[in-house]
């Protein structure tokens, strides 16, 4: 637990609070910063690592929060991630302002993708991140509509 | 299979983790979709890749990878290379194309990854 704040000290991540033997984290993430994509992600795993979560489960973790990271990134104008990590689970929210999804059960499906070329030439953008955070988490919630946004829930269970 | 033996096996030059060349990897993964490589890798998986970009190491991170092949000659970007070494992730750069390279590990016992990695989406 000491060595987890350490990380969080120096990397000046905002703590929301401490809730019992709980830890609430928040990142912004910034629309098109690709230089910082994928940060918060690599934080919350080596959080959780810290904190004896196994490499697997912390593995399932990381890919939630980095394929909605990457999601806010590309498509929304950026966003915020709210991660709780508990001594059984870790929960993940992630909103953003965006032009939302006119049809969220088409984007849940394997494949579809409406990423532009730019995007598809970084490695992204091939229709995989929604399908891969419900593959990886133990529970998956979305909210979205045209206009108002995407919300994603996740939670993980160790 | 031991990276050292990767590079051997590949004609392969180290640009950089020479301290992690003992490490052992047991599947490995061809992949320039970097959504697919965290769908369909186990941890400790090798990478056998075209794209150059950081996000190629931050996906390697994310999904526990052991190390990233860049085929046919390329060489990583300097952003990518420095994010190689914060985060501890060899790198190596073999002439041979994703195809060949691939076959040439699969040939010597290197086993693919497995279809999926998490829970199907079925379930």
């Amino acid at each position: 637990m000491q060595m987890a704040w350490r990380l969080v000290r120096r990397w000046q991540v905002r703590v929301l609070k401490n809730e019992g033997t709980g830890l609430l984290l928040e990142f912004p993430l910034e629309h098109y910063r690709f230089e910082t994509a994928g940060e918060a992600s690599s934080k919350v795993k080596q959080v959780v690592r810290q904190l004896g979560v196994d490499a697997q489960t912390a593995r399932r973790i990381s890919v939630c929060a980095y394929e909605a990271e990457l999601n806010a990134i590309i498509h929304a104008f950026g966003g915020r991630m709210k991660v709780r990590v508990f001594p059984d689970r870790t929960e993940l929210e992630v909103t953003d302002e965006g032009p939302g999804i006119p049809d969220v059960e088409a984007a849940m499906r394997e494949g579809f993708s409406t990423a532009p070329d730019n995007i598809r030439e970084l490695g992204f953008g091939a229709g995989m991140g929604l399908p891969n955070m419900k593959r990886s988490a133990d529970e998956f919630e979305i909210k979205s509509a045209p206009g108002a946004g995407t919300w994603i829930r996740m939670l993980v269970r160790y | 299979m031991k990276l050292s033996e990767v590079q051997r096996l590949l004609g392969a030059t180290l640009i950089w983790g020479e301290h992690c060349l003992e490490r052992e990897v047991a599947t490995a993964c061809g992949a320039d979709l970097m959504s697919d490589v965290l769908a369909f890798t186990k941890d400790g998986a090798l990478l056998l890749t075209g794209l150059i970009n950081p996000q190629v190491v931050r996906t390697a991170d994310v999904g526990g990878l052991s190390a990233i092949v860049f085929v046919r000659g390329k060489t990583p970007s300097p952003e990518a290379a420095a994010m190689a070494r914060e985060l501890d992730i060899p790198l190596f750069s073999t002439p041979h194309t994703l195809f060949q390279a691939c076959g040439i590990l699969y040939a010597n016992g290197l086993a693919p990854c497995p279809p999926l990695a998490g829970k199907s989406l079925e379930e």
